[in-house]
């Protein structure tokens, strides 16, 4: 019947057309290769650039501090800087979730990428391919240690280890049983963070890590943990936990009279998640950095490489717009600075 | 399906792609159309959709959805459902990365994978067709019991030192190809084409559709439905593994989140591809474009400057309209019956 | 005398035995999982006896509460044989929406709070049910796709944006904190709840009717029930039930983003199917839902406790789910021929 064969002609058409228009394009030179920035100015820094920020998920607070404009951060460092900044990432953490967005952002013409990686190892084969086209890479917060060519770090881990404990130590005075309540256990950043906390506890011999569990940077499951370990652990004194979702959390199973005051809780957090403890005593004090301050570097950074002022060296030096000076130290890494300890008497000048 | 009757339609042909409910075969050209206008809309909105970069990741991104849809779809049509798929994944992705940290020769770990696979499946049509169990139930279980192991295997680790010539299939093209096909979409392709011979071309795929369309029927007209379902779903469960695998190497990791979700995805492909959710109806064809109308949408969007935020939007928006474009026809006769009663 | 003595069964109303019958096997199968769960409690307090604390159980019982009240919605919704596969969805947005209403609005009444988060999920209750009634389309493709839009949506209000405890009054998030004789007031208030629920789909018509609905859609439809209000009202109340739900969460956890009760759908599915709600339909109650979810959270709660990895908690949901259907076949089988032996007995 006409219609039939109209339709399968259609069929067919359809898709023989979408592959010839494949197929053409593929022999003819890619138009997405990286765009040729316009000329230079501003201190040799290149202007123009295409620059993506993708931090591990859309939709996280924190990363929204980090990378937006109107916070100070990655973008506001990009418009300062005369480039082109766009944040852009997938909706879950994982590394299926954040590779089509960068991905998308290769294909989009970046000339330099701003990862948060959702993991290690997963992003390299697309991030190797991105540095052979030219791109800059440069990791911020979370890092994929092989494949990028510098990376943004808040704190030294070992830095964050060591204030976690010691914050952790001052309310116990140096004695008790601890845990700690992680987010995902592939995290880089979390197992390196609680390896030196490791370390850190062995100049508080009366101090005794019973047990690291894991809350998956979920709500529910962060709070489950956290109510087994007051159960499995009857003498807990502090639990460290070192993910804002994890402390948020954990605050909200030891905002009671039975646990305030008995078991400490620390960790890192931003301010407006902790006023409500701190204010009512469940949370003496805690860590974090500006991540505002963190994304507007690793922008200029990404900027510097880029024009070709540096290359990742160590020893190398750079200015980062109102933050300062940076030095690159050892494995292409810069150092935000150090742990901002938030309290009682602090904690109400934020806003983030 | 009487004789007469076959050659009343136009003679002997492909079943399932005939017009034995003719307005089966119009739904695959309604979303080829659609297709192509997704295709016109996304270059026009953006230069880079139809570069071969970019067709490129399109394919690394639904290789494995597009692959695991294949079986469902034949599922679905014999009227049941397998909601296990993505955990199946999952678990052959851990076995994957727990053989392998214990250094088992890489060809026992896809034998070791292809029995679990074989063996998920197997589990899943033993329950619906011996024991009798609605498969929608059966597989929400088999769905959590699978994840679970996968969780059990690796628990809270991951494994990625797997070597290069494996990992390579994120990261090459099919040689002699032009730069745009990956191996997985090279593979969809030829199962695609296998599946759709058996489902189109031989008296099991007939039986599958008349098994979908009424089960008693089916049965009473000797076709062995009890061992044709038990088959899909071990040949969905075989796939699903060899999934997980590409996808493992895909992203050189293996960990136990591995596809998380992706069940949903490949049921709304199958489902915008033109598969009645009540069986009997649906094509090879119709599933194929429905990867292309899904991805393509996805794709676009990307690159666009389209908020990503919304594309669980645009998904859900697609399932409802092809749902209501299936049942357009029926909402047009109710509305003429209610206007002229 | 005879006559008399082989005449055990009194003569009444025909439906009375059988319906006796099958209220005999429900309570039987509402028994077995109460066994399982005390056998399980035993167990494992036997092993860490801080399981069975006062706190550990205020504990198990809160978080069971969100997850009881689903089922209720949930159960109403397969009973008539529809899924509902949105609840997640709704819970989270209700959540978000609800609890930001404090930051914006200081001072506005809790009870407003609860009634914005109950319209919300009723909204969006009443969208999947007219497209299941109105539009003809199968429920589970309906509550899939909301499942995407309203996360969808959702993603895009909140943005990076979330609802921090300090923006939430104390008598907020006090709510499931606060306890009477060391028994959740949430956990007692969930428990009338589910009682209403119970007796409503057991003595009056209309809850009658979705069993009806759900055993045989066509004989329903010939014997005229208004299968199109029932669908619509049961979809209705499942999504208010989420609703609820989420301002609960709000006040449980009080810290909200865009992720809120993601996967939650697959918990409530399997927490209604092991209590013994039949997943296409016609069988099940509300009390069963209820006693699978804390069975559930029970074990999760048990895995935490024990320090077993709770990598154990999925296989073990999952098992339980193939068991309990199995199980429930196996019932069902034996009472459709039970049923039928009465039947052509009576006959005779």
């Amino acid at each position: 019947m006409k219609l039939r064969q109209t339709a399968r002609l259609t069929v067919s058409v359809a898709t023989a057309s979408l592959l010839l228009a494949a197929c053409s394009s593929s022999s003819s030179p890619s138009s997405s290769t990286t765009s040729t920035p316009t000329s230079s100015t501003s201190g040799g820094l290149k202007t123009g650039l295409k620059v993506f920020v993708i931090p591990k998920n859309l939709g996280n607070s924190y990363f929204t501090t980090a990378d937006s404009a109107n916070t100070g951060g990655a973008i506001a460092a990009l418009d300062a800087l005369g480039e082109t900044g766009t944040e852009t990432s997938g909706t879950t953490d994982t590394p299926s979730s954040q590779i089509p967005a960068i991905q998308a952002a290769i294909s989009k013409g970046a000339n330099a990428l701003i990862i948060s990686a959702t993991d290690p190892t997963a992003l390299c084969p697309t991030l190797d391919s991105a540095m052979k086209k030219g791109i800059v890479v440069v990791t911020y917060d979370s890092d994929a240690p092989t494949c990028r060519n510098l990376f943004i770090n808040q704190a030294t881990p070992q830095g964050i280890g060591d204030i976690e404990v010691d914050l952790l130590a001052q309310q116990l005075h140096d004695t008790g049983e601890i845990a700690i309540v992680s987010a995902s256990a592939d995290d880089t950043n979390q197992n390196t963070w609680i390896m030196y906390m490791k370390q850190e506890l062995q100049k508080y011999p009366n101090m005794k890590l019973v047990s690291t569990v894991y809350g998956n940077d979920d709500t529910a499951t962060s709070t489950q943990v956290t109510q087994g370990l007051l159960e499995q652990y009857p003498n807990l004194k502090g639990i460290i936990s070192p993910t804002t979702v994890g402390i948020a959390a954990a605050a909200a199973v030891l905002d009671t009279a039975k646990y305030r005051g008995k078991v400490a809780l620390t960790g890192l957090a931003t301010p407006d998640e902790m006023k409500k403890y701190v204010a009512d005593g469940t949370v003496k004090s805690f860590a974090l950095w500006n991540p505002a301050n963190l994304g507007y570097l690793a922008a200029y950074a990404a900027v510097e490489l880029a024009s070709g002022k540096i290359n990742g060296t160590q020893g190398q030096t750079f200015t980062a717009g109102k933050l300062g000076s940076f030095t690159i130290g050892a494995d292409m890494t810069v150092l935000l600075g150090p742990p901002y300890v938030f309290n009682a008497s602090n904690i109400n000048n934020f806003n983030f | 399906m009487p004789p007469d009757a076959d050659v009343a339609l136009g003679g002997p042909g492909l079943s399932g792609l005939r017009a034995r409910v003719p307005w089966a075969f119009r739904w695959e050209a309604g979303l080829a159309l659609i297709v192509v206008i997704i295709g016109i809309a996304a270059t026009a909105a953006s230069p880079d959709f139809l570069t071969s970069n970019n067709l490129f990741n399109l394919g690394l991104s639904n290789g494995e959805i597009a692959i695991m849809a294949l079986p469902m779809t034949l599922i679905i049509i014999s009227g049941e459902i397998d909601l296990s798929v993505s955990s199946t994944l999952a678990m052959s992705s851990c076995l994957l990365g727990y053989l392998w940290a214990r250094h088992w020769p890489m060809i026992a770990i896809f034998v070791v994978i292809a029995l679990v696979g074989v063996a998920a499946g197997a589990l899943n049509g033993l329950l619906v067709t011996r024991v009798g169990l609605p498969s929608l139930a059966v597989t929400i279980g088999t769905l959590t019991l699978y994840a679970g192991i996968a969780e059990i295997l690796l628990g809270p680790n991951t494994v990625s030192n797997f070597p290069s010539a494996y990992t390579n299939l994120g990261v090459n093209a099919v040689p002699f190809t032009g730069n745009s096909i990956t191996y997985s979409t090279a593979i969809f392709v030829v199962l695609a084409v296998i599946f759709g011979v058996v489902l189109h071309a031989t008296p099991a795929g007939r039986s599958i559709f008349a098994m979908g369309a009424s089960p008693e029927a089916a049965l009473f007209a000797g076709i062995r439905v009890k061992r044709i379902k038990t088959m899909l779903f071990i040949v969905s469960g075989l796939i699903c593994a060899f999934a997980g695998v590409l996808y493992t190497f895909r992203l050189s990791t293996a960990v136990a989140n591995n596809g998380a979700g992706l069940e949903l995805d490949v049921i709304a492909i199958v489902l915008v591809g033109g598969v009645s959710i009540f069986g009997g109806q649906g094509s090879i064809p119709g599933v194929v474009l429905g990867v292309l109308a899904f991805a393509g949408i996805q794709n676009a969007l990307l690159l666009t400057n389209f908020n990503q935020e919304a594309s669980g939007v645009v998904a859900g928006g697609l399932l409802l309209l092809s749902v209501f474009g299936r049942n357009a026809g029926s909402y047009a006769r109710r509305l003429r019956e209610w206007v002229q009663p | 005398m005879t006559a008399t003595l082989l005449r055990r069964e009194p003569p009444d109303s025909a439906g009375a035995s059988p319906r006796k019958l099958t209220e005999r096997v429900f309570r039987i199968r509402e028994s077995g999982i109460i066994v399982v769960l005390a056998l399980f409690v035993a167990v494992t307090a036997g092993i860490q006896h801080r399981f069975v604390s006062e706190t550990n159980i205020q504990f198990v019982l809160v978080n069971t509460t969100i997850f009881a009240l689903l089922a209720l919605g949930e159960t109403m919704v397969v009973v008539s044989r529809n899924v509902d596969l949105s609840v997640g969805s709704v819970l989270g947005m209700s959540a978000y929406l609800s609890a930001d209403l404090f930051g914006g609005h200081h001072g506005i009444p809790i009870p407003v709070v609860f009634i914005v988060g109950l319209g919300i999920g009723l909204g969006w209750g009443m969208v999947n049910g007219l497209l299941v009634a109105a539009g003809r389309v199968p429920s589970l493709v309906v509550t899939l796709a909301t499942l995407y839009i309203i996360r969808g949506i959702d993603i895009l209000i909140v943005g990076g944006g979330m609802v921090t405890a300090n923006t939430l009054p104390g008598s907020f998030t006090g709510i499931p904190k606060a306890t009477v004789l060391g028994i959740p007031y949430l956990a007692i208030a969930v428990a009338v709840v589910i009682a209403v629920g119970a007796y409503y789909l057991r003595s009056f018509r209309s809850g009658r009717e979705l069993y009806a609905i759900g055993s045989n859609p066509e004989a329903a439809r010939l014997a005229g029930l208004p299968i199109g209000r029932r669908t619509l009202t049961a979809f209705a109340v499942s999504g208010a039930i989420a609703g609820i739900g989420g301002v609960l969460w709000a006040a449980q956890y009080g810290t909200v983003d865009s992720t809120a009760g993601t996967g939650y759908e697959l918990t409530v599915i399997t927490a209604v199917v092991v209590g013994g709600v039949a997943i296409f339909g016609g069988s099940g109650s509300v009390v069963g839902a209820a006693l699978g979810a804390l069975l559930l959270a029970t074990i999760n709660s048990a895995l935490y406790v024990l320090g077993i990895s709770d990598f154990w908690d999925s296989a073990i949901a999952g098992f339980l789910l193939i068991l309990a259907i199995t199980i429930d076949r196996v019932i069902s089988v034996r009472l459709t021929a039970a049923l039928r032996l009465r039947s052509t007995r009576r006959a005779t």
